[in-house]
């Protein structure tokens, strides 16, 4: 199988797994963590150095879900790499589960990072990186970041100390899907965000910036090949993406930002995942 | 000796001596400044370790969130800035990334309490012992002196755990001899009486022993337990000194709510119900001034608690 059938292979096997899961505990985010999810199956199947059976090796990538709110879309991937056994899947957000409604770092290997109030994971990641700068450590540690979350000043104070450090070990993943919970949606509605100019931005801290269509496995591939040839500066990654990837009717709609899908919803939504293939 | 006779000291010049020392035999400390280097005294590291030395700008989130990081690299970072910024404006993160998953980060909140040198209320930290002591695995701590100053961050150092130390930026009689040992969650008793205990914390606990030199010359025998720990708590000796003397001043340059008065009273409204009176600043915005008008008006003298100690006997049954 080629990589890019795998990884489509599995970014649908986890497309599945995270409606069942939301379907089945009532509670959870989708639209977030469908975008997500070709980026986060890329980083699992092919470009992070991981071993599941060793969560906390010294010499592991490291992966911080700074957008803690797609917890299921990790979860749903962490899975299928093989973390933990899928039907512990169905735990989430009930009492004692490792997996928890947002990130926790102690409930479950493979997490390294609690996250979950937005802003933080970018700054942990930045301390993951520089900590391996500062113990010649070759690993390298991988964010994703929302575009909703980039209104939180903290991740801008992580985008200017970055590259003082010269953190070419560190790649940020910009989960651009243009639509958050309500505050505004893309640039040419009624509710139109602010001057975005994303990449201006981060061209501007002194990162190397890449732009891609996040849901090309080809785009996703190079630009992670890209990062890692740039040197003494970070990388961030601004993949667009869209809200509710892969469900026709939840594409695009910011309702489905945290709405749990009817017994009807559910089925209509597997059944066009099941015309695109995987298990 | 009277505590007015003693060497006066700072609490920072020995704790950024400590952390020269820790930083250059333990490969695993880093130490982050919100630059304010020359404040904290933490420019010795960088003047004389500068490969140890990270300085993160004027950034408090991001400059705890990259301890959180750095930390689970298998590094023990240490972070100071003003307690000020340190508990109110990075409390959020150190909840998430640094107390509930119990990380290694040594964060120094330095010009604690109301006297921060005419700087006035926007950097005085009169709630940081509030904030951190509702953090779950988190250990809250607070110096008299300097010399219990360098045991406590030699001791942090082999803890590993996420710990605040709270300290001041103005120079305090020298209490402990160089024997001292930091114990955590245990008080030092540093007098003996027998018609109240007066419990402290931090700067206030030298204001303590001052006042109870004033009870003395009008026969009324106050002990003086100070607390370094106020997180964990010596409830032992906190019921000890209820059991013993029946009445109870506590003492701390910290707003009277949520501070180690709080903590001492949970104690006793639970184990031994005993009358208490509290020193600390009543609930009230500080301004800038110099230290005797700012202790004075806020009523943190010696003179203040032994006040409160005369009404605390007052209630004593």
């Amino acid at each position: 199988m080629s990589v890019i059938n795998l990884l489509q292979e599995k970014a649908t096997n986890a497309r599945k797994d995270l409606l069942k899961v939301v379907h089945h505990a009532g509670a959870g985010h989708i639209g977030g963590p469908l975008s997500a999810i070709d980026l986060l199956t890329t980083l699992y199947f092919n470009e992070m150095n991981i071993d599941p059976a060793k969560p906390k090796d010294p010499e592991r990538d490291r992966f911080v879900l700074s957008k803690g709110h797609s917890a299921i879309g990790l979860y749903a991937v962490l899975a299928e790499r093989g973390y933990f056994p899928n039907e512990e899947l169905f735990t989430f957000d009930s009492l004692n589960s490792r997996l928890q409604g947002h990130p926790d770092m102690k409930a479950l290997p493979g997490i390294e990072m609690s996250t979950g109030s937005l802003g933080q994971g970018i700054s942990a990641a930045v301390g993951m990186a520089l900590g391996a700068k500062l113990q010649n450590k070759n690993f390298r540690t991988y964010c994703m970041i929302g575009d909703g979350e980039s209104q939180e000043g903290q991740v801008w104070e992580a985008a200017f100390i970055a590259p003082k450090y010269q953190l070419d070990n560190l790649v940020i993943i910009l989960d651009y899907n243009k639509l958050q919970q309500y505050g505004w949606a893309g640039t040419d509605t009624e509710r139109s965000a602010p001057n975005e100019l994303l990449e201006e931005k981060w061209l501007a801290f002194g990162w190397h910036v890449i732009r891609i269509d996040g849901h090309s496995y080809t785009d996703i591939l190079q630009a992670f090949e890209e990062a890692k040839a740039t040197k003494q500066k970070p990388t961030v990654i601004i993949a667009d993406t869209v809200k509710g990837k892969g469900i026709s009717f939840m594409e695009g709609n910011y309702l489905w930002h945290s709405k749990v899908p009817s017994d009807e919803e559910l089925a209509n939504a597997l059944n066009e995942l099941n015309a695109v293939g995987g298990l | 000796m009277k505590i007015s006779e003693l060497k006066k000291m700072s609490m920072r010049d020995t704790f950024s001596t400590a952390l020269l020392e820790i930083s250059q035999t333990d490969s695993s400390v880093y130490v982050l400044d919100g630059d304010l280097a020359t404040s904290t005294k933490i420019d010795v590291v960088a003047t004389q370790l500068p490969e140890k030395f990270l300085q993160m700008g004027i950034a408090e989130q991001n400059m705890l969130s990259v301890a959180a990081g750095l930390a689970t690299t298998g590094l023990q970072p240490w972070v100071a800035t003003f307690a000020a910024f340190m508990s109110k404006r990075a409390i959020d993160q150190i909840q998430v990334q640094i107390a509930q998953p119990n990380l290694d980060v040594k964060m120094i909140g330095a010009y604690s309490g109301l006297l921060t040198g005419l700087t006035g209320k926007s950097h005085q930290a009169l709630e940081d012992i509030a904030i951190f002591r509702t953090l779950a695995h988190m250990t809250v701590l607070a110096p008299a002196d300097a010399v219990e100053t360098a045991a406590m961050i030699k001791w942090a150092n082999q803890y590993n755990g996420p710990v605040y130390i709270r300290l001041a930026r103005d120079n305090y009689p020298i209490i402990f001899d160089n024997q001292y040992k930091f114990e955590l969650g245990k008080g030092v008793l540093l007098r003996e009486g027998t018609d109240l205990t007066i419990i402290s914390t931090g700067t206030q606990t030298s204001r303590a022993v001052e006042a109870a030199e004033i009870l003395a010359e009008q026969n009324i025998s106050a002990a003086v337990l100070h607390l370094p720990s106020i997180k964990p708590i010596d409830k032992e000796a906190i019921i000890q000194a209820a059991v013993n003397t029946g009445a109870i001043v506590t003492a701390e340059e910290h707003s009277v709510y949520g501070g180690l008065g709080s903590a001492v009273a949970e104690i006793l409204a639970a184990s031994e119900p005993t009358p208490i009176e509290f020193v600390g600043v009543k609930d009230r915005n500080s301004e800038s001034a110099d230290n005797d008008d700012l202790l004075n008006k806020y009523e943190l003298l010696p003179t203040h608690v032994a006040e409160a100690a005369k009404r605390v006997l007052a209630r004593k049954r």
